[in-house]
C-alpha cells in the first residue's frame, strides 16, 4: 500500500506491506533505529514515538495507519543542535544505564510534560507505567523528568543546556558525601493513608532531587 | 585546556557519562541496529513440549515458501558441531555433564528448546515459514520440581544422570555443625524457597553471524557480556577451529544481568547457517523466546537449621539445598549454587560451625545460571531470613542479634571456614548504625506498635550483607577444586600517542555500567592528562586484549586494576625517559600530576605529552629503551573483594487486600573506594529494584506439564515506575586491600541485599499474627491468605 508519512519534519513516500509494523518501517525502511523492540506484547515501551503529538507504541501500530501522519522519533527530538530538555535531563541525572529503554522513555516523558508541565513524583511514575526499565530502578528517570520540567518552566533559554557533541568538562571534585541521601526533612508523615498520599507528600522533597547538574556546563555562572 | 595546569582530580567525581550522548539521541548501535549487505534473517521453531522425542521433521512446505533460503535441523548441525561446553564443573560434577546443542537432536527436554531454524529474506517470511514445519513429537513424562526430580520413579532426563542429579556438593564442617545443633539451647528449622527469576534485560539476545569462505573466518556481532570467552568456547569447543578464525563483537548491549555471559545454542546455529547459505544471518530473540530459552536465575528449595543460645549467639547452621539447574547445564551453572552460594552462607557473622549440602538437579525447565548476584542473593536470603527467625524465636531485636554476631573489624582478613577466600576488609557495625539512624528505627517501632493497636500492618526489615565479587584469583577458582575451566584475570593496554592523546583498550566491557567514563577518569587521574584526551576502546576481540567478561561486579576491581597497572608502567618509563631529557639521575626524578621533574625543581618539568612525543619520534632515547609509551598488563587478582552493608525497608500491608506497599528504603553500602559515585549509585538503585521485585512481584512459574506460565511480559511482573519506592542511599568506605585503588564492586550489591530486606519487612509486618515465614513473591493473594489463615 502507498503511504505518505512525515517523520521528523521530512515527508516519505513508500509502498509497504499492510502488515508492516510502524516500528519496523522506521527502523528498516527509514534507518531510524532509535526506536527499539524490547518485547512482543506491547508492554515495554522501548518503541515509543510521537504520532501527531501523541506518544504511541510503534510496535502496536501498522505503518499504513501512519499514512498522512506526523511522526517524531527520538532522532527528531533535539532541535538546532541542542538537546531537548528531557534528553539533557537524562544525561544530567544519569537516567539511563544500558540505554535500550531510553529513547522510548524520553519520548513518553516528553509527551507527559506537554500535557502536565509540573508533574508530581507520583504523576511521573504513573505516566511512565508503559515504559519498562531494568537498569535504573526508575530513581534517576524520575529525577531526569523533574529536571526537564524545571528547565522547561521558564528558566533562561540555554541555561543548563548543552550543545550536542560537547564533552562534559570536569569541575571541582564532588565528594561521595554530597551524593548521600540524608533523611528527608520532616521524615515520614505520621500516618500514611495511601501510597499516593505518601508519595505526593514526599514528591519533590527528596534532598537529592535535581538541585543542580552533576557537571555544570555553559551555565555562565561559577565557571571553571 | 593548558597542560601546565594540574588537572582536577577525577577519581571520586560524579561525572556524567560520555556514553550518553549517543544513547539519548537514538544513535546507539545495538545488534539489531546493524545491517550488512546480503543480510538474511533467522527464526527458530521451538518445542511445544517440555519433554518429547522427535520422531520426524518435515520442512518441505517451509522450504517451498518464496523468500525462504534454508531450513536447518539439529541432525545436520550435529555432524559439524559439538554440543556447547560447560565451563564450570564444580566439585561433584563428574561424567554427567549434559549441555545443549545448536538445535535439539532426537529429544527435547524443555519447552522452548530450539528444534529447527528458518533462514529467509525477512523476519516476517521466516516466521511465516515456522508455521509450515511439521514435527512429529512423542511426548514423555515431565518433572519440573527439583526435589521431585531426585525421587525414585521420577522421569529421567539424561542417561548419565541417575535420579537427575548433576552433583552432590558440600562445604563446611559437618561433624561440628551436627554437634552444635544437637547441643544447642535453641534450634529453628524452616524450609524456604528462592523462586526462579527471569533476568529480562530490556534488549533480548541477538546475533549476526558472517562467514568468509575465502579466509575461513567467522565474524559474529553479539549481545554479549563476554565476547572473548564466547570466541574461545565457540571456536575451541563447538566448532573445533583455531581461535583466530573468529571475531566476536559486542556493540552497544542493552543490559545483561548475567543472562548474556553464557554461550548459547543460537550463537552456534547462526554460525552454521551463515556458512551454509553463504550470507550473513541475523537472529533477534523475541521476548517470549527470551523467557523460554535464555538462562534463568535462582530456583532453590532450601532447608535451614539454625542453632544458638537463648541470648542470641549463633552457634551453628545446617543448610540443604536443591538447586534446579534446568534441562541442561548452562555455561557456568554448577558454580553458582556451590562456590558463590554455599561458601558465602556465613554472611557477615562469625558462626563457628556451618555445613552446607547442595544437590544440583536436572528438570524439564529452562536452564538456570548466574543472574545478578548469582548465588550471593540466595545465600544472603538464607542467612538473613534465618537470623530474623532466630531473633523472633528468642524474642531479641533483629538489629541486636546482627550486632551481637558480626565479624569484628579487627578480625579481617576473615576466614569463615567455608572454603571461601578470606573476606578482605570490613567494618559492619557502622553501616548498620547508619541505616538504623536513617530509617529512624526506634520511632518506627513505636509507630508500628500503635498501628497494630488500630489494626494496621506495618513492618520493618533489616538485611546486613556481605558479598564476594571482583572474581577471582585464577589459581583458586581453577586448580583448587572449584572447577572453573580457565583463568579469571583481565588485561588492558594503554598507549600514549605522539600527540599526547591516550588510548586504552580493555578486555573488560560495558553493558550499561559506563566503562568508557569510569576508566577514562581513572587514567586521566593517574597519568595527569585531561579526561577528554583519554579514549576507551572495548568489546571487539579483534581490537582488544583478552578479557573474561563483565559479571560478578569485577570490572573496576579486576579490569580497572589492569588499566591502573599499565598506567603505572607508563609512568615509570616516562620517569626514566624524563631523567634522560633533564640530564638527571633516574632516582632523582619524580612523576606526579602528568609531569616529571627533578625533585625540588618542579618548574623545569617535562609534561607527559612532551615525554610521549620524545618517546614516539625516538630521536634521542636512553641506551636500550624501546620507542613509544605502550604498556600491557595481565592482572590476576590475589583475592576477591567483599563489599558489604545494611539495607532497611519499611512496608505497609493492607489487611483487607493483602497488598504490600513499600514505604521507605534505606541502603548503606560499602563498596570500597568509589571512582564515580553517580554511576555507583545508579548501579545500587537498579540492583535494589531487582531484589525488591523478587520479594514483591517476580516469579517464573512452570505448570506441572512443563509449560512456562509466565512466558511473556504480560504474565511476568517486571516492576514499573509506580511499583518501586524512592531509594535513600548512603555509604561507608572501607578500602579493599586487594587492589591498589581500594575498589570493591557495586553492580550486584543492591540485588544481593534487597530481596532479603523486603522479605524481612513483610514477615515482620505479619509476625504478631504468628507468621514466621512466607515464600516470595508476596502477592496480595498470598499475603491475604496468610493473614486470614486460608
Amino acid at each position: 500500500m502507498e503511504i505518505s508519512v512525515t517523520v521528523n519534519g521530512r515527508t516519505y513516500q513508500h509502498d509497504v506491506p499492510p502488515r508492516l509494523l510502524l516500528v519496523h518501517y522506521l527502523r528498516e525502511q527509514l534507518n531510524l533505529t532509535g526506536a527499539h523492540v524490547g518485547c512482543d506484547t506491547s508492554q515495554c515501551g522501548a518503541c515509543v514515538v510521537h504520532v501527531n503529538g501523541q506518544s504511541v507504541k510503534s510496535c502496536t501500530m501498522l505503518a499504513v495507519q501512519a499514512d498522512g501522519c506526523e511522526v517524531t522519533t527520538i532522532e527528531g527530538l533535539a532541535t538546532d543542535g541542542t538537546y531537548h530538555p528531557m534528553q539533557q535531563g537524562f544525561w544530567e541525572m544519569h537516567g539511563l544505564q544500558c540505554g535500550f529503554c531510553t529513547p522510548g522513555m524520553i519520548m513518553s516523558a516528553s509527551a507527559l510534560l506537554q500535557s502536565n508541565a509540573n508533574p508530581s513524583e507520583a504523576e511521573i511514575r504513573h505516566a511512565l507505567e508503559g515504559n519498562l526499565c531494568r537498569c535504573t530502578g526508575y530513581e534517576n528517570i524520575v529525577r531526569a523528568v523533574q529536571y526537564a520540567a524545571g528547565q522547561m518552566q521558564g528558566q533562561a533559554q540555554g541555561n543548563g543546556q548543552t550543545a550536542m557533541h560537547e564533552q562534559a568538562k570536569p569541575e571541582t571534585p564532588e565528594t561521595a558525601a554530597e551524593l548521600e541521601h540524608p533523611q528527608r526533612e520532616g521524615g515520614r508523615p505520621e500516618e500514611p493513608e495511601t501510597v499516593e498520599d505518601w508519595q505526593s507528600e514526599n514528591a519533590g522533597v527528596s534532598d537529592d532531587a535535581p538541585a543542580k547538574p552533576e557537571a555544570r556546563l555553559n551555565t555562565g555562572e561559577g565557571g571553571l | 585546556m593548558a597542560t601546565t595546569d594540574a588537572p582536577a582530580k577525577m577519581f571520586g567525581q560524579a561525572l556524567k557519562r560520555r556514553e550518553d550522548p549517543r544513547l539519548i539521541t537514538g544513535k546507539g548501535n545495538y545488534v539489531d541496529d546493524i545491517k550488512l549487505p546480503g543480510l538474511l534473517h533467522a527464526a527458530i521453531l521451538r518445542a511445544p513440549y517440555a519433554h518429547a522425542n522427535i520422531n520426524s521433521i518435515n520442512a518441505d512446505a517451509a522450504r517451498a515458501l518464496p523468500g525462504v533460503v534454508a531450513v536447518i535441523t539439529g541432525d545436520e548441525i550435529a555432524k559439524e558441531q559439538n554440543p556447547l561446553p560447560c565451563a564450570w564443573a564444580a566439585g561433584g560434577v563428574d561424567n554427567n555433564v549434559n549441555t545443549p546443542r545448536a538445535l535439539a537432536v532426537d529429544t527435547v527436554r524443555f519447552t522452548g528448546e530450539g528444534v529447527a531454524m528458518v533462514v529467509a529474506e525477512s523476519p516476517y517470511i521466516a516466521y511465516d515459514a515456522l508455521d509450515l514445519i511439521e514435527v512429529d513429537y512423542e511426548p514423555l513424562d515431565v518433572v519440573v520440581d527439583a526435589e521431585a526430580a531426585t525421587k525414585e520413579g521420577a522421569p529421567q532426563l539424561h542417561e548419565n544422570a541417575p535420579n537427575n542429579i548433576v552433583m552432590r556438593w558440600t562445604c563446611g564442617k559437618e561433624q561440628e555443625t551436627t554437634q552444635a545443633i544437637d547441643s544447642a539451647e535453641v534450634v529453628v528449622r524452616q524450609r524456604i524457597v528462592n523462586q526462579r527469576l527471569l533476568p529480562t534485560p530490556m534488549e533480548t539476545r541477538g546475533y549476526i553471524s558472517r562467514y568468509d569462505a575465502a579466509t575461513g573466518e567467522y565474524t559474529i556481532w553479539m549481545s554479549s557480556q563476554a565476547p572473548h570467552v564466547h570466541r574461545l568456547l565457540l571456536t575451541a569447543f563447538v566448532l573445533g577451529i583455531p581461535e583466530n578464525k573468529m571475531r566476536c563483537i559486542a556493540p552497544d548491549v542493552g543490559g545483561g544481568f548475567g543472562a548474556k555471559i553464557f554461550v548459547y545454542p543460537e550463537m552456534a546455529a547462526t554460525l552454521y547457517a551463515a556458512k551454509q547459505v553463504g550470507q550473513p544471518v541475523k537472529w533477534i530473540e523475541t521476548r517470549r523466546e527470551n523467557y523460554a530459552a535464555t538462562s534463568h536465575g535462582r530456583d532453590h528449595i532450601t532447608d535451614i537449621e539454625i542453632a544458638g543460645t537463648r541470648d542470641g549467639t549463633i552457634t551453628g547452621m545446617r543448610v540443604h539445598t536443591y538447586a534446579n539447574l534446568g534441562a541442561y547445564l548452562s555455561t557456568i551453572a554448577p558454580g553458582i549454587p556451590t562456590t558463590l552460594y554455599g561458601r558465602m552462607l556465613s554472611g557477615v557473622y562469625n558462626i563457628p560451625a556451618i555445613f552446607c549440602e547442595v544437590h544440583g538437579v536436572y528438570t524439564n525447565t529452562g536452564m538456570v545460571d548466574a543472574y545478578r548476584g548469582a548465588g550471593r542473593p540466595e545465600a544472603t536470603y538464607v542467612i538473613e531470613r534465618a537470623m530474623d527467625m532466630f531473633a523472633d524465636e528468642i524474642g531479641i531485636d533483629p538489629a541486636e542479634i546482627r550486632r551481637k554476631n558480626f565479624i569484628q573489624p579487627q578480625d579481617f582478613p576473615f576466614d569463615t571456614g567455608l572454603g571461601m577466600l578470606p573476606y578482605d576488609s570490613g567494618n559492619y557495625e557502622p553501616a548498620l548504625d547508619k541505616a538504623l539512624e536513617a530509617i529512624g528505627y526506634q520511632d518506627f517501632l513505636k509507630q508500628q506498635a500503635e498501628a497494630r493497636q488500630n489494626g494496621r500492618l506495618l513492618g520493618i526489615g533489616i538485611c546486613s550483607y556481605v558479598e564476594v565479587c571482583g572474581v577471582a584469583p585464577s589459581k583458586w577458582i581453577g586448580l583448587t577444586g572449584e572447577g572453573w575451566g580457565a583463568g579469571l584475570w583481565e588485561s588492558a593496554n594503554v598507549k600514549v600517542h605522539l600527540t599526547g592523546k591516550v588510548v586504552v583498550t580493555t578486555g573488560s566491557l560495558p553493558h550499561g555500567q559506563g566503562h568508557e567514563t569510569t576508566f577514562a577518569q581513572l587514567v586521566a587521574d593517574e597519568l595527569g592528562v585531561p579526561y577528554e584526551d583519554v579514549l576507551v576502546e572495548h568489546s571487539d576481540t579483534q581490537g582488544t586484549p583478552f578479557g573474561y567478561g563483565t559479571y560478578g561486579s569485577r570490572s573496576a576491581a579486576v579490569g580497572g586494576t589492569a588499566i591502573y597497572k599499565s598506567v603505572s608502567k607508563i609512568k615509570e618509563k616516562a620517569r626514566r625517559l624524563a631523567a634522560h631529557m633533564l640530564e638527571a639521575a633516574e632516582e632523582d626524578i619524580v612523576f606526579e600530576d602528568g609531569k616529571a621533574y627533578v625533585r625540588g625543581a618542579p618548574d623545569a618539568a617535562k609534561t607527559i605529552q612532551e615525554i610521549a612525543l620524545q618517546a614516539s619520534v625516538a630521536y634521542d632515547l636512553p641506551q636500550g629503551m624501546e620507542p613509544f609509551l605502550d604498556e600491557t598488563t595481565y592482572y590476576d587478582p590475589p583475592n576477591c573483594t567483599f563489599p558489604f552493608g545494611t539495607h532497611i525497608c519499611t512496608v505497609e500491608i493492607d489487611p483487607d487486600t493483602g497488598k504490600v506497599t513499600p514505604l521507605r528504603y534505606v541502603a548503606v553500602d560499602d563498596v570500597g573506594r568509589v571512582i564515580n559515585p553517580l554511576i555507583v549509585n545508579g548501579q545500587i538503585h537498579g540492583g535494589i529494584a531487582q531484589g525488591l521485585a523478587q520479594a514483591l512481584y517476580e516469579g517464573a512459574v512452570y505448570a506441572e506439564n512443563g509449560q512456562l506460565l509466565t512466558g511473556s511480559l504480560m504474565d511476568y511482573a517486571i516492576p514499573r515506575a509506580d511499583m518501586v519506592p524512592h531509594y535513600e542511599l548512603s555509604r561507608t568506605e572501607t578500602p579493599s586491600p586487594v587492589n591498589p585503588m581500594g575498589v570493591k564492586g557495586a553492580g550486584e550489591a543492591g540485588t544481593i541485599a534487597s530481596a532479603a530486606t523486603v522479605s524481612n519487612a513483610v514477615i515482620d509486618a505479619l509476625s504478631h499474627l504468628g507468621i514466621r515465614h512466607l515464600d516470595m513473591p508476596y502477592s496480595a493473594e498470598k499475603v491475604w491468605r496468610a493473614i486470614h489463615g486460608q
